[in-house]
């Protein structure tokens, strides 16, 4: 139980990204919590990855999706021959 | 003085994410952003024998961009005033009301909400473009996106472990990136 408890550094580091995305689980938050009691690399590493998504959502940025921008690219090239 | 060159078959790898964001912070619907980041893109191409090589490829077409925002907002307001003097501005106790019901419109942000966005959504795609290209294009599906680890998989053809390792190095590169370029300034 112990053991299964104490989490590596690198270990929790993959946890924080994937709590980033919601994608941890609550047992996983729970040995992240622990290790960022006392290990301080741990702590700044939540901080500083915490501080970037809260960043980027406030941000409310945007971007193509992949068929969007597949569309405008074949439309482009296809401009692009008849510059030609 | 430098002289930058045009690249078109670059056009859409390099800038497309960061002018359709810039154009939809001020549109603030996507058909109209994919539609102006489409005719910016055919009218940079029109105009290709007048760059002087002065600016850098991004900022000429940032420039055609803007031309094209101020296009279509000439173009909803000549059509949508025309709309309105038909439906209120008939009598003479109505006279006046339509220009301020064009002026007011909540759905579109105010100039300073723009600006922040706008200079907040320029530190993070300078920061994105310092990415390696595979590495920007996980990030950029999984953060911005939100598409599911196992889309992006598929899509990509990589594992999930292997996406993971993608995403820590692109958050740290992201993380340093914008300590030094946005939350320092």
């Amino acid at each position: 139980m112990s053991r299964s408890f104490l989490i590596s550094k690198e270990e929790a580091f993959h946890i924080c990204d994937k709590s980033q995305y919601r994608e941890s689980t609550l047992w996983e938050k729970v040995k992240l919590s622990f290790r960022y009691l006392w290990c301080r690399t741990t702590r700044l590493y939540v901080n500083r990855n915490t501080k970037l998504t809260k960043t980027l959502k406030s941000s409310k940025l945007e971007c193509l999706h992949y068929s969007e921008r597949k569309l405008i690219e074949d439309r482009l090239n296809e401009q692009l021959k008849n510059e030609m | 003085m430098p002289n930058h060159q045009l690249n078109p078959k670059k056009w859409i790898e390099r800038y497309s994410d960061y002018l359709f964001n810039y154009t939809i912070t001020r549109v603030n619907d996507r058909e109209i952003a994919k539609d102006i980041l489409q005719d910016t893109f055919f009218a940079g191409l029109k105009s290709m024998k007048n760059f002087k090589g002065e600016a850098t490829e991004r900022t000429w077409l940032i420039s055609i961009l803007k031309r094209k925002i101020i296009d279509y907002y000439r173009k909803i307001n000549s059509k949508k005033g025309q709309a309105e003097v038909r439906m209120t501005y008939n009598t003479d106790e109505n006279e006046g009301d339509w220009l301020e019901e064009r002026v007011e419109d909540e759905g579109y942000l105010n100039a300073e909400e723009i600006l922040e966005n706008s200079e907040l959504g320029d530190a993070i795609y300078n920061c994105l473009d310092k990415l390696p290209e595979k590495q920007a294009t996980v990030f950029k599906m999984k953060t911005i996106l939100n598409y599911e680890t196992e889309t992006i998989c598929n899509e990509l053809n990589i594992t999930a472990s292997n996406l993971w390792v993608i995403i820590h190095r692109a958050r740290i590169a992201m993380a340093e990136c914008m300590e030094k370029n946005w939350f320092k300034s």
